[in-house]
């Protein structure tokens, strides 16, 4: 009897430690560490150098968070996921967020239980084809073999386009960005498809990426951005406004090398970002300072987007849809007042 | 003991109902029973809440919703368009069938490299041996990725395939052969070819009564082969070929028509059958071993010819230690198939588990469904696997 007790009340005590989950913004200051769900290697966007340093747009948002939050952008453990491992990740609590150019889409926001921050890079799907195939445009692809990654919003919509397009294919999956480069390597498939930046990625990754091209056409909507677990509005908050922070940032003129200045004598918009004027951080539960250091420790989105992926990167992307709103982009952050 | 003190024991009995040892052990059953129910259902339903709190869809209802993806290889019809219940027998069927390929050719080797330990030549011996030793000691993921990565894609370009005759070709998109179209008049043929069959078998029981009977022997085998070809060849000349072949060729990016066979299950068949080869080799040494040498030397003593002691005396005894073994092995070649999933082959765990759960989330119940079948495919073998245990085991002992 005694036996059957303990059972009963293990079951009981797996029962409870399900429901007893406090904040995770208190969970990650008694940690003195943020867990960051990252992509297992993809250039640009969250890649480790040889040093296991990482770096990348994706990762400077959790840079960006950790330096929110604990006024360290280092204090970030760096959990590589692969596509398909990510929102088990999440859900289950092993990371507190979830930067790991993942697509924005209905199923995603209503059906997991994770809400999506915001959005850090406008992609849309694309292809690359070898050179010597002669194909100018994804309509002369009719018949082709395509390598795509496994459990992607790219798998259902090169279904969808080549079925909108009466067009047939055969979808080669791999599970990671590197197997599916291997696979277009050998010439297991003549076309591989991915979100655009990606494209570029993988093909810097090429033994010889001038053999390579990437076709004009862009076949999907891919707002990439930051994933939180549902039911916690607060931490919601923190991500997303740390995001808006490094985009606000940049729309004011506040670098990494001015951010010092601008915070003793900018024009008010600036002071406020700073923690100067107004209460923003103490209202999202941090100190005053919280914008300050992500821009210090961080720098603000163009210097994260030129650094990682544009003209200081081999990548070399241009800013496009990804510039502010002024300068021709879609970038727009709610003013912080 | 007079009988009026009968009636004073009964009501003791009744009394005792919880000191009789049954009636104890029923109700502790029960209770532990009771408990592991309470235990379950505490874990489900809490799973169940929280998930709700959280905003996680659970259900079945996915199963009837389209799922929009491609899938590489299928054996029924499939498109984008069908259902998440369909890429699950997508995925079920292509497990099953590289299960199937992989048990068939690794026994088929691994009997062949155990027997072949015993060969007095020393070059087949150590070949034997080397091969064992090389292929048990390397992880499968690697032997996948070896054959994959290494052997099959180092094979020539679509454009540039390795062609036989123009009507079969080698490239590194896979192998493709010409396929077998039925015309009016096929099904004479192939009732040839169940005939030629029917009469092997009745050939075979006629040879055994015969050499039980007489002693005396009937070539059954080649018979056998005689009545295979010949009856199905009759039928083709007499019935003018109703057949044509459809030849694959080469189209703008693919090779299309005829039969082809993606790399992958190429793959994944080759390293499951050399490593799972590599453990029956071993297997069939082990019961090879267990048959004392009096026997072989028995055999020998009654004049039995070199080459009939192996296949008559030795191996239908060894037989007895092999086949427990034999269950095993099969059973880890079909779990060992989800390493698929590395090369993309599509069984059930990379369509499923894999492209089907990220798609809808649905992680409980899908990866419960996969458990499931896996546990069912294994059962299933288990059992057919013990009925030929039965079969070979020591009549005695039944």
């Amino acid at each position: 009897m005694l036996k059957l007790s303990s059972i009963i009340a293990a079951g009981l005590a797996v029962g409870l430690s399900f429901s007893a989950t406090a904040g995770t913004l208190e969970d990650v200051k008694k940690r003195g560490m943020l867990s960051c769900g990252v992509s297992s290697g993809l250039a640009g966007f969250s890649q480790k150098d040889e040093k296991g340093a990482w770096s990348g747009l994706d990762v400077d948002v959790c840079r960006a968070v950790a330096a929110a939050v604990l006024g360290d952008e280092s204090k970030v453990q760096y959990k590589p996921l692969t596509a398909k491992e990510r929102f088990t990740a999440l859900q289950s609590g092993e990371v507190d967020l979830l930067s790991r150019n993942t697509t924005w889409t209905h199923t995603r926001d209503t059906s997991l239980g994770l809400n999506f921050a915001g959005v850090n890079y406008y992609d849309g799907q694309g292809f690359m084809v070898s050179k010597k195939l002669g194909v100018k445009s994804a309509m002369e692809l009719d018949g082709a073999s395509a390598c795509i990654q496994a459990g992607t919003t790219t798998e259902l919509n090169m279904a969808d386009y080549f079925r909108a397009n009466g067009m047939k294919y055969t979808a080669v999956t791999f599970d990671t960005s590197d197997l599916t480069r291997q696979g277009f390597e050998s010439g297991r498939c003549d076309v591989l498809t991915s979100d655009q930046s990606q494209l570029y990625a993988i093909r810097i990754g090429l033994k010889d990426p001038s053999s390579a091209m990437v076709l004009p056409e862009v076949i999907s909507k891919e707002p990439l951005g930051p994933v939180v677990s549902q039911g916690d509005d607060a931490w919601f908050n923190i991500v997303r406004w740390s995001m808006f922070a490094l985009i606000e940032a940049e729309f004011l003129g506040v670098n990494s090398a001015n951010v010092d200045k601008m915070k003793a004598e900018g024009k008010p918009g600036q002071k406020r970002l700073l923690g100067t004027e107004g209460d923003a951080g103490e209202k999202l539960g941090l100190s005053a300072d919280w914008a300050y250091n992500i821009v210090k420790q961080v720098g603000n989105y163009g210097e994260s987007f030129e650094r990682n992926v544009g003209m200081g990167s081999p990548l070399k992307i241009a800013r496009g849809l990804n510039a502010q709103w002024n300068q021709g982009g879609i970038l727009y952050s709610p003013p912080v007042r | 003991m007079s009988k009026e003190h009968m009636p004073e024991v009964r009501p003791v009995k009744s009394g005792s109902f919880f000191n009789n040892p049954r009636n104890r052990a029923l109700i502790y059953q029960a209770i532990l029973l009771f408990g592991l129910g309470f235990f379950f259902y505490t874990i489900v339903s809490n799973a169940l809440s929280n998930m709700e709190a959280r905003g996680i869809k659970s259900g079945f209802g996915f199963l009837f919703t389209t799922s929009g993806f491609d899938i590489l290889m299928s054996l029924v019809d499939y498109s984008a368009t069908d259902t998440y219940g369909r890429t699950f027998l997508v995925g079920l069927l292509n497990t099953i069938l590289v299960s199937i390929i992989g048990i068939f050719l690794a026994t088929i080797v691994g009997f062949l490299m155990g027997v072949a330990y015993f060969s007095p030549n020393w070059l087949i011996k150590r070949l034997s041996i080397v091969y064992v030793e090389t292929f048990r000691n390397i992880p499968l993921l690697l032997q996948v990725f070896f054959w994959y990565f290494a052997v099959l894609a180092a094979l020539p370009d679509v454009r540039d395939s390795i062609s036989f005759g123009e009507s079969v070709f080698l490239n590194v998109r896979g192998l493709f052969f010409p396929e077998i179209i039925d015309e009016a008049g096929s099904g004479f043929v192939y009732a040839a070819l169940a005939a030629a069959i029917v009469a092997i078998i009745v050939l075979r029981k006629w040879a055994h009564k015969r050499q039980d009977e007489t002693g005396d022997q009937f070539p059954v085998f080649l018979t056998s082969i005689g009545i295979l070809i010949g009856l199905p060849l009759l039928a083709l000349i007499v019935s003018g070929n109703p057949f044509h072949l459809e030849y694959p060729e080469a189209s703008r990016f693919n090779i299309r028509g005829g039969i082809s066979v993606i790399p992958e299950l190429m793959a994944l068949t080759l390293a499951l059958t050399v490593y799972t080869g590599a453990f029956i080799a071993e297997a069939v040494r082990a019961g090879v071993q267990s048959v004392p040498h009096g026997q072989t030397e028995a055999a020998r003593s009654i004049g039995l010819k070199e080459s009939r002691i192996m296949s008559l005396i030795v191996v239908p005894q060894a037989m007895r230690v092999i086949v427990p073994l034999l269950n095993s092995e099969y059973q880890s070649l079909v779990k060992n198939s989800t390493l698929a999933t590395a090369i993309g082959y599509p069984d059930l765990f990379t369509v499923f588990v894999g492209t089907s759960l990220n798609q809808t989330g649905q992680a409980i119940e899908i990866v419960f469904m996969t458990m499931a079948v896996y546990f069912v495919i294994n059962m299933t073998i288990s059992f057919l696997m013990n009925r030929v245990n039965d079969s070979v085991a020591l009549a005695e002992r039944k």
